[in-house]
Formats: structure tokens, sequence, C-alpha cells
């Protein structure tokens, strides 16, 4: 699959290389090269502190609302680099949605809450239609259709995150983004969830974040495993790096580094 | 041209500088006349001040070039705001004390805290009106009209709904545990807030009863129809029953003044009445600033 | 069992230790009623003093003009429409400066650094006494504004905010002292439920690509303008209420005149020019005075309140 996927660079819809972040003088990850292809899902895994995170907020420039924060190295979208000098970090954004961690609707109606972003990406069509096909693809319409005049926050957790989704969704970007969507949520709403990934994976690229390793193996087709370990320097810090990136298979049943190997089967995290 | 550039006609990207240049505007306009007036206080302020400034009374308006200095009044501030805080700070650390400790939200303490929003909200001359209409003009206060001393109780009312407010909210950063901790080993109440948990909140509470005084120091209109004012030295205890002067009410009447050197003492008091409450607010900034980075470690 | 008791003196209480608590307790409840009795005597203090006047005027005091101690005539019009004028107008240039500057120091534009010390220093501007800002306002603004204001009368001399000649001081200054004493309240008000808005929501904003000033608008302003609108409001009270700077500034004039740029009045000012002298039914018709002012101040209060209480983290 990986040689596949070098031969025909044309599948790479995003690539990290040599990217290292760092926050201050802090530095949370060091030298990652990765190729993320189109239309597949993939997930991020490793320990806290690995800097999985980081890295996904650095994909569609969300760490420039982190203060000190700075990187090094490049990240390919479309052939551009988007730590360009000359690249506009709302253009790439519009392009590179995002969902979080903590779901986090305006404080407006459930219509306005898709609206909004459409409209501010210069929406022309029918927004009626626009809203209902987000939320279908959500798998919401049919929870909410009757109250779409209603707060975003009269939903439960998962509703409301699923509306995040619709959220993004509905500004069609390429790549959707997801740091630990599923986190602050119970068991039937994180299912319901990944049955709304698995629908959207026919139309959009998908890169997850995830401490849960049973979401990464049933969701995602290549994993990531990032790890972290005490500076060479040795000061006690740690840095994050990714370890192994593989396809999940690979990376579930036959993993070819032992720390990877060790964090499978429970023995850090 | 690549669609992810940066590019400098949209018409949200013109958007963005627009209002951004406007919102510096606004920070310079906001800052410009504090440095403007500091320095000019500091400039025209500082330049009049000698050592007989401190020591001689004003002589009243007109009669020489020489207006004489600030003796009174200096010392008139001190007394009235010390007078302001002891009545202030006893009652409204012990109102905070019971809305904190004591009070269990019902509607007593809702009433009592909508009540001091209230009283803050007061004008400053309605506090003046009041003591003027209770001490000033009923002579109750052993037959004397203006005094230092109504002028006194008249800034505590004033001062009031800040100490309260600190006391209160500064209790109620105190955690509860260490309230358990007390009562859990069989302390009174009294001792608990007495022994634990008004120490372990004096710091904010100082901090806050202090701004208090140094905001009730430079209040001018509670103190021109009840403390009035005087030109002559304080002498003795029962000086307190009689009109007194002050820094404020000194800046007032000479401002007003068509002599240049009752303009100038006017300037060199607001001087001494500027560097004491801004050196006593950036010190309790500086303070809070250095106990919060303590308590992070 | 026995022995080991013995070595505490104290293992009950007595009977003075608890007495101790309730009058402890006690104390603490006394005092804290007293902001109550002091607000309650405040208004009925007023109130009473002001009855007199209030028999004799009724409520054609908040509507006539003609104050003359001579002919006993006395009526507030002049130091309501004051009040009401220059309280309103400074809010109105007050209200886009202090959020303008508010988002510059929320808002990552310049090091955080630079932020901190800006809103400092704003905050600064509020410790500095009215009085001073009156002396300062005599001496420096005035004179440096009057070309301004010869220039507003010969241009817009049409309008009748700016119909007359300016004399010396004036209204407009008046308006221009209170802008410098509300600016640091409404910045830091407005700083305060800026920062208060969840991250989450910018977050939000951002990530389906909204501008910054986008986000600003549409989501931040909204999601804060419940505690915005409660420090405006509490601004109004206060410039409603504020006494030395304007009654060194405003000219003290009770001739009413509806421009800008003639001598006015406020009802603060018109207390601390005459309450000293005054006397006979004078004293009751200030005491009128000072009881519209009361209520309008409480009415703004009270309702500031209630703001914050009604839209306090709804989300």
């Amino acid at each position: 699959m990986i040689k596949t996927s070098k031969k025909t660079p044309k599948n790479i819809i995003l690539s990290l290389e040599n990217v290292s972040i760092s926050y201050g003088t802090f530095e949370a990850v060091r030298n990652v090269f990765c190729n993320f292809k189109k239309g597949n899902i993939t997930s991020l895994i490793g320990p806290s502190g690995c800097g999985k995170s980081t890295v996904l907020r650095s994909l569609n420039r969300m760490n420039d609302l982190i203060p000190n924060c700075s990187l090094k190295g490049t990240v390919l979208f479309d052939g551009t680099n988007i730590y360009d000098k000359r690249v506009d970090p709302v253009e790439v954004r519009r392009r590179i949605g995002m969902v979080f961690q903590q779901p986090n609707p305006f404080p407006k109606s459930i219509y306005e809450n898709i609206a909004f972003g459409a409209r501010i990406n210069g929406f022309m069509g029918d927004m009626d239609e626009l809203v209902e096909s987000s939320l279908r693809k959500a798998a919401l319409w049919d929870e909410c259709k009757e109250k779409l005049n209603d707060s975003g926050y009269s939903l439960s957790g998962g509703q409301q995150q699923r509306l995040c989704i619709a959220r993004t969704i509905a500004i069609e970007p390429e790549i959707i983004l997801m740091d630990e969507p599923c986190s602050a949520l119970d068991p039937i709403s994180t299912l319901k969830i990944e049955e709304t990934m698995h629908e959207l994976k026919k139309n959009y690229t998908i890169i997850i974040v995830t401490h849960n390793m049973q979401q990464a193996l049933r969701v995602s087709d290549m994993t990531a495993f990032f790890n972290a370990v005490e500076y060479e320097e040795g000061d006690g810090g740690k840095v994050g790096y990714l370890a192994e990136f593989n396809s999940t298979n690979k990376i579930f049943n036959s993993p070819k580094e032992k720390t990877t190997q060790e964090y499978i089967s429970g023995k850090f995290g | 041209m690549n669609s992810l550039y940066y590019q400098k006609r949209l018409s949200r990207n013109i958007g963005d500088k627009f209002f951004t240049s406007i919102s510096v505007i606004c920070a310079l306009i906001a800052i410009l006349p504090l440095i403007f007036l500091v320095t000019y206080i500091l400039y025209k302020g500082g330049s009049q001040i000698t050592p007989e400034l401190f020591t001689l009374e004003p002589n009243p308006p007109g009669d020489d070039l020489d207006a004489g200095g600030i003796n009174p009044a200096l010392i008139g501030t001190l007394i009235i705001t010390t007078i302001a805080s002891i009545i202030a700070i006893p009652v409204g650390v012990g109102g905070g004390i019971y809305l904190a400790e004591y009070s269990k939200g019902g509607a007593f303490s809702r009433f009592i805290r909508f009540g001091v929003n209230v009283l803050a909200g007061v004008p400053s001359i309605i506090a003046g009106v009041f003591i003027y209409a209770l001490i000033v003009s009923t002579k109750i206060l052993f037959g004397s009209m203006y005094s230092g001393l109504a002028g006194g109780m008249a800034l505590s009312i004033l001062m009031l709904p800040t100490v309260i407010k600190t006391t209160d909210e500064g209790l109620k950063l105190v955690p509860n545990e260490l309230r358990y901790a007390s009562l859990g080993v069989g302390a009174s109440m009294y001792t608990t807030i007495l022994k634990v948990t008004l120490p372990s909140a004096f710091r904010s509470i100082a901090t806050g009863v202090v701004l208090g005084i140094a905001r009730a120091a430079g209040e001018t209109a509670p103190l021109i129809f009840t403390a009035l004012f005087s030109y002559y030295y304080i002498t003795g205890f029962g000086d307190l029953f009689y009109e007194m002067g002050s820094l404020a009410v000194l800046i007032y009447n000479f401002a007003l003044e068509p002599y240049d050197a009752q303009n100038k003492l006017a300037w060199a008091a607001s001087f001494i009445l500027v560097l004491s409450i801004l050196s006593v607010n950036i010190f309790s900034r500086i303070l809070a600033a250095f106990t919060e980075k303590t308590k992070r470690v | 069992m026995e022995e080991k008791l013995t070595l505490f003196k104290n293992r009950k209480r007595f009977g003075i230790e608890k007495n101790i608590d309730i009058i402890f307790k006690n104390t603490a409840l006394v005092l804290s009623s007293f902001v109550a009795i002091i607000l309650l005597g405040i208004i009925l203090v007023v109130f009473f003093q002001s009855f007199e006047s209030f028999s004799r005027y009724g409520l054609k005091f908040l509507v006539t003009s003609e104050w003359n101690p001579v002919k006993d005539e006395y009526g507030a019009f002049t130091a309501i429409y004051g009040t009401l004028v220059t309280s309103f107008l400074s809010l109105l240039i007050t209200i886009p400066l202090g959020v303008g500057t508010a988002i510059f120091i929320t808002e990552d534009f310049v090091p955080k650094v630079v932020r901190e010390i800006i809103g400092s220093f704003v905050e600064l501007l509020a410790a500095i006494p009215s009085v001073v800002l009156g002396l300062w306002a005599i001496f420096v603004m005035e004179p440096f504004l009057r070309a301004f204001f010869v220039f507003l009368h010969n241009f817009f001399g049409w309008i009748p905010l700016f119909s007359t000649e300016p004399t010396g001081r004036n209204s407009l200054l008046a308006i221009f002292i209170l802008v410098v004493m509300l600016l640091p309240i409404v910045t830091s008000i407005a700083r305060d439920s800026l920062n208060q808005v969840p991250k989450k929501l910018r977050n939000a904003a951002y990530g389906i690509g909204a501008s910054r000033w986008k986000t600003i608008f549409s989501v931040i302003l909204p999601a804060a303008l419940s505690g915005i609108m409660a420090g405006v409001l509490l601004a109004l009270g206060r410039a409603m209420g504020e006494t030395m700077a304007v009654t060194m500034i405003i000219g003290n004039s009770n001739a009413f005149s509806w421009s800008l740029l003639s001598p006015g009045y406020t009802i603060s000012s018109m207390l601390a020019n005459q309450f000293g002298e005054a006397d006979g039914s004078q004293v009751s018709s200030l005491f009128y005075a000072a009881f519209v002012l009361m209520i309008l101040s409480l009415v703004v209060n009270i309702f500031a309140q209630w703001l914050v209480k009604k839209f306090s983290l709804k989300y």
C-alpha cells in the first residue's frame, strides 16, 4: 500500500516534510515525515504528550492561535507549503476544516450554526437544501429536523458534536481534521459518530486524533503512531516523534517497532 | 496564482485591515490622554514642590503673591480618610464575613449583595447631601455643623461597598477544605473565621481595602458641604468638630480662583494626590501579580 | 479513657465560647444589614427633605427651567437636560472607543506584554481623582480645544447643538472630560466580557475559515454583548452622578440653551455649586433635584444588575 502511494504522489493530499513544532523554547514534536492519502481515514495515536494533537492543529494552521507556537519544515497541501509567508491561513482553513475535542456550537440556532460557515464562504445556492444535506450527512437530520430554530445548545453532547461535523461539512472542505471528537461523549454517541465518519469517507479525507485504540482500529485505513522520548540533551523534558506509520491492519497486527507493540498491547499510555 | 495565497484585494482582507487599524486608533486615543495628563501633572505640579509647601498654611486668595502651603489640607485628608476607614472597615469586613461565611445564599444575603451594588452606584454627591441633612443641618454632633467628622462619615458611605465586596469575594476564594479542616477538629465557627479563613484571605482583602482608601482620598463631592474647607492648622483633637480642609477640596477651590498663586497651589496638591494614589495602585498591582506567580509554582 | 480525657482541658465547649460564637454571628449579621439601612436612609432622607418643594411644584419642577432664589421660583429642567445630554453624548463617544480598545487588548495584534501594559494604563486612568481631571480640563483642555470649538461653530452653527458663540467653559468640554472618565470603565468591563467568551467559540469560527473580524463581529461580540451592555449602563450611572470635573468645566449656568457650546448645568454640579449657601425653600428644591438624580442612577444601576443576572453565562 505504501509503495504504491509513493509511486503515485497524486494520491497524496497532504504531506509533512521534516516538520518540527515548538512552543517557545519547548520542542513538542520533532522531524515528522508523513503522507496523508486522499479519501482515507488516518488515525493519529500515541501516549499523551507525544504531540499528536499539535501535529493535527498544525495541518490547518489552528496553531497560529497559540502564542509562541512555531513550525519548522513544510506542510504541503495542493502543491503549496501552507506555512509559506504568502499563504492566507483563513483560506487554508476553508479547505481543511476542523472538528474539536469539545463540541463547540455557536450560541445560535441549529440552522444558523450551519448557515454561518456556508455564508462566510460565499455560498450562493439554496441554504435550506445545504442545511438539510449537511445534517443528513452528519446523521443528525432525523433528530433535529423539527427544531432547526432551537439553539445549538439544546442538543445533547453527541448531537452537538454531530452538529459541529455538519457545520464543517457544509463548507465542503477537502480534508476534515478531528481532534479526539468522541472523548467527551458516551459510547452510543461515539458509535454514531463513527458511522458518520464511514459515510463521510466517500467524499472527504479525514484525519483523526484518538486516544481510543479500538476506535482507530474500527474507523481508519492508516494509522500513525506517535511516541515521546526524553531529550538527547537530557534535561528531563520529552519530545514527540512519529514512531511508525502504516496501514491500520499492519500497525495493529504486525507492528515493526517494539514500542508500537507495547503501546498497542496497553503496556504504557 | 495559487488560491491559497493571501490576496490583498479580497474584501474580507481589506475589511480585516480596516477594522484592525480602527481598533489600534481607539487604543491610542484611550491611552494618549493618560500619558498627556500624568506627565502634565507631574511636570506642572512637581515644579511647585518646595519644603514650605508641606509646613505652611495657605494664604487667603488675593492677599499677596505668595500662596503659602498646603499643610492643613494634607493633614485634613489624612484625618478624614482615617475617620472614613475607622467606620467603613469594621462594618464592611463584618458584613462581608456574614455574606461569605454565614449566609447560605438566601433571600437576605441576595438582598444585601444587591444593596451593596446599588450603594456602589449612588452618586458620591448624594452621600454628601445625605450627611448634610443627617449631621450638618441637624447639628447633632455636639452642636457643630461642618466638620471633619461629618466629612469622614460621608466618605465612609462611599468606601463601604468596596470593603464589603472585597471581603466577600476574598473569603469566597478560600477553599472549603480549609474550613472543614478547622471545623473538623472541633473549632468554633468564630475561631475558624478569625484564625483560619480570614488570615488566608488577608492579602486580597487588604489590597481591595487599600485601593478603596486611595479612591476615597481623592473624592471631593462628598466633602464640599460636609467638611467644607479651612485655611488653618489643625492643632488638636477639638478641630475634628470644625471645618476641615482637604487636598481634594483645596484643588477645587483654588482651581476656580482667578489668582495664579492659588492655581499653582492646586497643581502642587494634585501632584501629591495623584502621585500617592497612583503609587498605591501600582504597588498593589505588582503585589497581586507577584502573589499570583508564587501561587502557581 | 477517663485519664486521657483529662489531658484536654476544653474537651467540652464552655458556655462562654458558645455565646461568643452566637454574638460573633449576630454582630456580622447586624453589620451586613447596615448597607440596607444606609441605602434606605439615603432614599428616605432625601425624599422627606424634598417634600416641601415636591408638594409645591409637583412634576412641573421637572419641565420648567426658572431657578430664581430671589423670586423663590424653582424648576430643574436645565439641570436635568444637562445631566441627560452630557451623559448620553459622552457615552456615545466612549462606547466605540472603549470597545475598540478592549478588542485591541484582547486580540493578539501586539505581544501580550504590550497589551497588558496598555490595559493597566487605562485602568490607572480610573484612579485619577475627578477633581484633578477638572483642574486639567480648566487649564489644559479648554485652551487646547478653543480653536476647535470656534471651527465647530463657524461650520456647523446651523445645527442647534453648535449654535452659540463659544465662550470659555461649556457643556461640550464637560462631555469630553466625561469621556476621559468613562473610557477606563467601559474598556475594562468590555475586556473582561471579551475574555470570558469561551476559547472554543473562537476555535469554531476559525476552524470553518472565518476571518479575524468576521469572528469578532459574528461570534465574539454577540457572546460578550450582555457584559458589555452592563458595563455601559454602569458607566451611564457614573456619568449622571459625576460631579467635580463637570462642575469645574461646564460653566454652571441655569439659562437654558440647546447648544453644547454654551455654559450649562447638571444636577450634580448644581448641588455642588448651591448647596453650601442655599437656605429656605431653595434647600428643599435642591433636595428634590438630588432625589431626581438618585432615582435616575438607581434605575440605571438596577437595570444593569438585572441585565448581568439575566444573561450571564448563557453559553
